[in-house]
């Protein structure tokens, strides 16, 4: 079976030659459109989303209005160029929905929602390419497009994954192929500078021995992107600022 | 840490998916050597400044770098602890990978060794080296060009060292060398090496046939691209190898699609095919299909070149195989689509000087090799292991290199160490590592242990085991208890309570996976203070167990069933005959005696019952070789003798497993380690319904309870060993019992046929039974008596493990046998005896005879080499007559044998018929020979034994 394959090597690097501890590289863009009220554009590795962020706005359907926190809205949907096989990928369909929701989970823990009620905030993030690790991806792109947008959040919430490879060393960041390769992958959701987690979904069952030392894996992968999402963030001001000469006093 | 790098993409397509991956380059990948101011330090690097390479072809110290065919060719010059200082390049290490396992992990051993200074350089990940592969290059010039390139960057990157490519790719070491790369091939840089001492006769001759000399022998192979077409359209077929042992110039090849193997006959169709290489053939019509040819044919060939003795050999099988209703699928090999070429055990032939040997392997199946050698004097009287290189055409037997010498031959160290090697059982000494697991002696009962186990120190708990049995695994106690009803307690050595998940002593365990008996030696799965001592439940001692207590009534039915872990104190450890001397003397009434006594009242009603059922009652010889203990000499070999007490021993063990792997898969339905016999197909029974039919017998195979109901039924009062010889056919049907983790399989896939229980497992001897273990852990996490840790529940781990265990439990089988047979031989050295036999397949021109007294099995041939058979052979009742004399299969004979060893190099065992008396071609009985002479030597031929004393199960291994 495909599973006995070492996810790392004797020499200790992984198929693309990164080590156990390293994130794929990310590449991120702010304000990728100018429709919506906040954008943004994340490749990790080979996987790459679209994120957009449009409200705080009035809720469509009044009924679902609440008076003392905004509703937010997210939307999860796949390109169907984004794997190997070009496939129709439905809006909707049972993987999509669990998406969104999680999606919605993760945002609604650092949204400043109380500031908003009566109110709602549309969240877009579609895949274009996928190479494991979407969830990741489309969590640290709507962070990005939800500072994009302006609207108030408690802290970054960022989200990676992490697995056991060769049954012992935890590894971050699980490539398509590793996925395939490996066991379970666990995925975590968490609020890097407090350190709270989110969300926490597994693959596959793991036995509970393993966990901890996975968990904080990820967790350090999540601080990680934490900071190269902050540096990203501080460019994009950056030159927004210089723009309109906001940011000359600066430099 | 975050250091990604650029990258690039790798694309891959194929069956119109587009893969991409990424490639990180990195800029922290050190070169290895020891003091480069340019890299970083790398600690893993073993490469030495001191070493220093000799060889007079380059007149200073250098690195070598090698290239993929080097590694993958030359493993065994590569072991000797000579060429050192070695760069394995990263994209060289993968292809091995690909290549080879077995090679790749033998690189490994290399690679972890400090002291021969091999290092792995990660050249496709290096900045510098790395090479982004084109479309429009094959694979293999991709990986020269990065070899070519990565040497080019060392010999750049550190100008005052030396770097030297070894490859035999004439285009890759020209380019090299056109590059300005000293280059060689492993050659003539083994031969230009100062310290080479004998390192010549280990290089592989792959590339030295090329030199076409004489007429080619054998029909060409087809190239592989023609082999794969061919398998596409379907005029080709694939299948593995099997070589006939009896006969050299018969094969079979198992063909998808055909229930019957496929035969190939002769040179030309087995066409240099080797034991277990995977092969295409071409099925010939059905008009040219023969039969198995049924002789029994022996290559005796001197030389390579020498053809004449197989062309007339093929004359002989030619005529005796006929095309009958017998017939089987045949064809012809016509080439190979992988060698499974393994190293070999043997012996040189030794009968020519010079350079020049030909091997001949122990295992029967494999060809004679033809080596080159410097050391043939030394080499003849040694038990080597050599290696096939290639199989040109126009040599008769393929080239070889020697890899190593085991020790003289004949002497027992040497060949349990054959056997050993054979067999692939891991026998070194147990490591420190391992060894560090061991609890500190003196070992004590703490308070803690005993909170945490039931104390039954109390209950009068006994053993019973062969003589001399030093790791006692089980033992049993039973009293009885209110209501007229029986308590019956089998407690198990708590082994996992000593060895943990994971630790070295756990690890080494599992690839052991067994206890290995050899006659006189014993291979223990873990170190001597747990097997005989602390885990083995000797008497008067108190022990810790894992136990199985049944509340039964008075006719065996279980009524209540508990597991816990215990501390006992087993009053007596008892042999099988003490037991039963107890059992049978009246006057004795202690408890122990009493429980004994119930023990196997108990034990017949299971027993009765289970056959009932349709477990089946098989026989094999298993014989004993009584050994002097000061020269280590067979002193006699004798069947073993078994009482009642064996039999209610094997009764409660049978059924503790059965409970313990019907509560496992309760809790762990997906990962309970259980172990399944699986039915045989039909066509296995072909022997036995064959050998029945002529005797006038309906053997039932339809069903196992059929098969036991005839077997009983098969008896003739004119020959009380049939039944016996029956039932060993018997046997021989049957497929290997096997260990799986229940998740993998179908429920109804986990039936244990010979024992006909739906359900079956290992629990009572986790001394000598990694399995056991395993069961022993999951059956502890049940009674809450210990917790899961994550390989335990992984299916796949589960699954990997069982394949081990299988494998080295087969192995260990055959190791055993092969150290009886061995022993058996040196009992025989220079002996002559006249012996009763059995005939156990009548073939065209010999007849198999088995002599249960030594369980040995051996030949008899008809017809003496260019004398006309006074024989004649009869195919529809498969007898053979001479005169009045009849053969048919199961005949009593009695017969003369001998142990030739005229040529020391191959003993072998001569057999001459005594009884029945066939003028012109038997021998008079060594006792009319003998009258008046002193008698030594000569026995009297023992009377059958008692039918019960030889029908029986082998105890360890059949279950
Ligand atoms: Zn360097």
């Amino acid at each position: 079976m495909s599973k006995n394959k070492e996810l790392i090597s004797k020499i200790g690097l992984r198929l693309d030659g990164r080590r156990a501890d390293e994130l794929r590289r990310i590449r991120c863009k702010m304000g990728v459109f100018a429709q919506p009220d906040g954008s943004a554009y994340i490749e990790q590795g080979l996987t790459k989303v679209l994120a957009a962020v449009y409200g705080p706005h009035q809720v469509k359907n009044r009924q679902k209005a609440q008076h003392d926190t905004c509703i937010i809205n997210t939307q999860f949907s796949m390109a169907v160029f984004s794997t190997n096989e070009r496939k129709k990928r439905p809006r909707g369909d049972r993987k999509s929905t669990e998406m969104s929701l999680h999606l919605q989970q993760a945002l609604a823990a650092v949204i400043e929602t109380d500031l908003y009620p009566w109110s709602q905030i549309d969240v877009y993030v579609e895949v274009l390419h996928a190479d494991g690790g979407i969830y990741p991806a489309c969590v640290n792109a709507a962070t990005l497009a939800i500072i994009d947008a302006g609207i108030p959040i408690k802290e970054y919430v960022c989200a990676c994954t992490a697995t056991l490879a060769n049954n012992e060393i935890p590894m971050l960041d699980i490539s398509h192929q590793e996925e395939v390769l490996g066991g379970a992958t666990l995925t975590v959701a968490a609020l890097p500078m407090s350190g709270k987690i989110v969300l926490m979904e597994m693959s596959q069952r793991f036995h509970l021995d393993h966990l901890p030392k996975v968990l904080n894996k990820a967790l350090e992968g999540c601080k990680d992107i934490k900071v190269i999402l902050d540096e990203a963030v501080k460019n994009h001001v950056a030159e927004m600022g210089s723009s309109t000469g906001w940011a000359n006093s600066r430099t | 840490m975050f250091t990604t790098k650029s990258f690039i993409k790798k694309n891959k397509i194929g069956n119109f998916l587009k893969n991409v991956r990424e490639h990180y380059i990195r800029d922290d990948i050190s070169c290895g050597v020891p003091n480069c101011t340019k890299c970083k330090a790398e600690a893993s690097s073993f490469l030495s400044e001191t070493h220093i390479n000799k060889c007079s072809l380059y007149n200073f110290n250098h690195f070598v770098i090698l290239d993929t065919n080097i590694i993958l060719d030359q493993m065994d010059v590569l072991e000797e602890p000579v060429i050192s200082n070695v760069i394995i390049l990263h994209t060289v290490y993968k292809e091995v990978k690909n290549r080879s396992l077995p090679i790749y992990k033998r690189l490994n051993a290399i690679l972890d060794n400090p002291s021969r200074h091999f290092y792995v350089f990660i050249n496709d990940h290096h900045q510098d080296t790395f090479i982004p592969e084109e479309d429009s290059i094959l694979i293999n010039d991709h990986n020269d060009r990065c070899i070519r390139a990565a040497t080019s960057w060392y010999i750049k990157h550190l100008p005052a060292n030396h770097f030297v490519l070894i490859t035999d790719d004439n285009k890759n070491r020209q380019l090299a060398i056109a590059g300005q790369i000293p280059a060689c091939t492993i050659a003539e840089y083994v031969k230009h090496l100062e310290n080479k001492s004998l390192l010549e006769d280990k290089l592989s001759r792959k590339d030295f046939h090329t030199e076409s000399k004489g007429k080619e022998i054998f029909p060409p192979h087809l190239s592989t691209a023609q082999l794969l077409n061919g398998i596409k359209q379907g005029i080709l077929h694939q299948g593995t190898f099997r070589a006939s042992k009896d006969n050299f110039l018969e094969g079979f090849i198992n063909v998808e699609g055909f229930t019957d193997p496929v035969l190939v006959q002769g040179r030309s169709g087995l066409n240099r095919a080797v034991d277990g290489d995977i092969v295409a053939i071409e099925i010939f019509k059905k008009e040219q299909w023969v039969s198995p040819s049924e002789i029994i044919l022996e290559d005796d060939g001197v030389s390579e070149e020498q053809i004449e003795d197989v062309e007339e050999k093929e004359k002989v099988l030619k005529n005796t195989t006929v095309q009958d209703s017998e017939i089987k699928p045949t064809g012809k090999v016509v080439g190979i689509i992988r060698r499974k070429w393994k190293q070999y055990c043997g012996i040189l032939q030794g009968n020519s000087d010079g350079v020049y040997q030909i091997f001949v392997p122990a295992n029967r199946s494999i060809p004679k090799v033809r080596i080159e050698t410097r050391q043939a004097d030394f080499l003849k009287t040694q038990k080597l292991i050599v290696t096939i290189d290639a199989w040109p055409r126009h040599s008769r037997y393929p080239h070889g290199h020697f890899v190593r010498a085991l020790g003289r031959i004949g002497s027992q160290d040497t060949e349990n160490e054959v056997v050993l090697l054979e067999h692939d059982v891991p026998h070194s000494q147990f490591s420190e590592e391992v060894l560090s697991c061991l609890p500190k002696l003196p070992w004590i009962i703490t308070e803690e242990d005993e909170k945490r186990r039931v104390d039954l120190r109390d209950i009068d708990i006994c053993s019973v085991d062969p003589p001399g049995c030093t790791d006692i695994d089980d033992a049993l106690h039973c009293r009885p208890i209110k209501d007229g009803k029986l308590e019956v307690g089998v407690h198990i050595a708590d082994v996992s309570h000593f060895i943990r998940p994971g630790t070295a002593i756990d690890l080494e365990a599992a690839s052991r996976a067994t206890t290995v008996y050899l006659v006189g030696k014993r291979i223990d799965m873990v170190p001597e203070l747990l097997s005989s001592n602390l885990c083995s439940l000797r008497g008067g001692e108190e022990r810790f167990a894992f136990s199985c207590v049944w509340e039964m009534d008075q006719n065996a039915n279980i009524l209540k069933t508990r597991f816990h872990k215990s501390i006992i104190r087993s009053r007596r450890a008892m042999t099988y005959e003490e037991a039963q001397i107890t059992i049978d003397d009246k006057t004795q009434t202690d408890s122990i005696a009493e429980s004994l006594r119930n023990l196997n009242m108990l034990a017949k009603i299971l027993k009765r019952r289970r056959r009932e059922n349709g477990a089946l009652v098989l026989a094999s010889t298993e014989v004993k070789i009584l050994m002097d203990s000061e020269t280590m000499e067979p002193l006699d070999v004798e069947v073993k003798k078994m009482y009642e007490t064996n039999s209610m021993v094997e009764e409660f063990m049978l059924l503790a497993n059965i409970s313990v792997a019907e509560k496992i898969l309760d809790d762990f339905p997906d990962c309970a380690m259980l172990r399944r016999h699986p039915t045989p197909p039909a066509t296995n029974f072909d022997p036995l319904v064959k050998a029945g039919r002529h005797l006038g017998f309906d053997i039932q195979i339809d069903c196992g309870k059929n098969l036991a109901e005839s077997l009983d039924n098969a008896v003739k009062a004119d020959n009380p060993y049939l039944n016996t010889m029956l039932r060993m056919l018997a046997t021989r049907c049957m497929l290997q019992a096997v260990y799986f983790p229940s998740g993998t399989l179908q429920k109804e896939d986990f039936y244990h046929y010979g024992l006909a229980v739906p359900l079956y497992t290992h629990f009572t001897s986790p001394i000598r039974r990694y399995a056991d273990i395993i069961v022993h852990r999951l059956l502890a996490v049940t009674c809450a008596a210990d917790s899961t840790y994550p390989d335990l529940l992984d299916k796949q781990k589960s699954s990997e493990l069982c394949q081990n265990l299988n494998y080295r439990n087969r192995m260990a089988q055959y190791a055993g046998r092969a150290s009886v047979a061995f022993n058996t031989h040196l009992f025989f050295k220079g002996k002559l005896n006249d012996e009763q036999g059995y005939i156990l397949y009548v073939r065209k021109n010999a007849l198999q005879i088995l002599i249960p007294k030594y369980g040995l099995e051996c030949t008899m041939y008809l017809v003496k080499k260019g004398e006309t058979s006074i024989f004649e052979y009869d195919e529809e009742t498969i007898t053979q007559k001479a005169g009045d004399v009849v053969f048919h299969t199961f005949d009593p004979v009695l017969i003369r044998l001998k142990l030739d060893s005229s040529n020391i190099q191959h003993e072998k065992f001569t057999v001459q018929l005594v009884e029945p008396h066939i003028p012109g071609f038997s021998v008079s009985p060594l006792a009319e020979l003998q009258e008046g002479m002193n008698e030594e030597g000569a026995k009297p031929v023992n009377e059958r034994k008692r039918k019960s004393e030889e029908t029986k199960k082998n105890k360890k291994n059949k279950k």
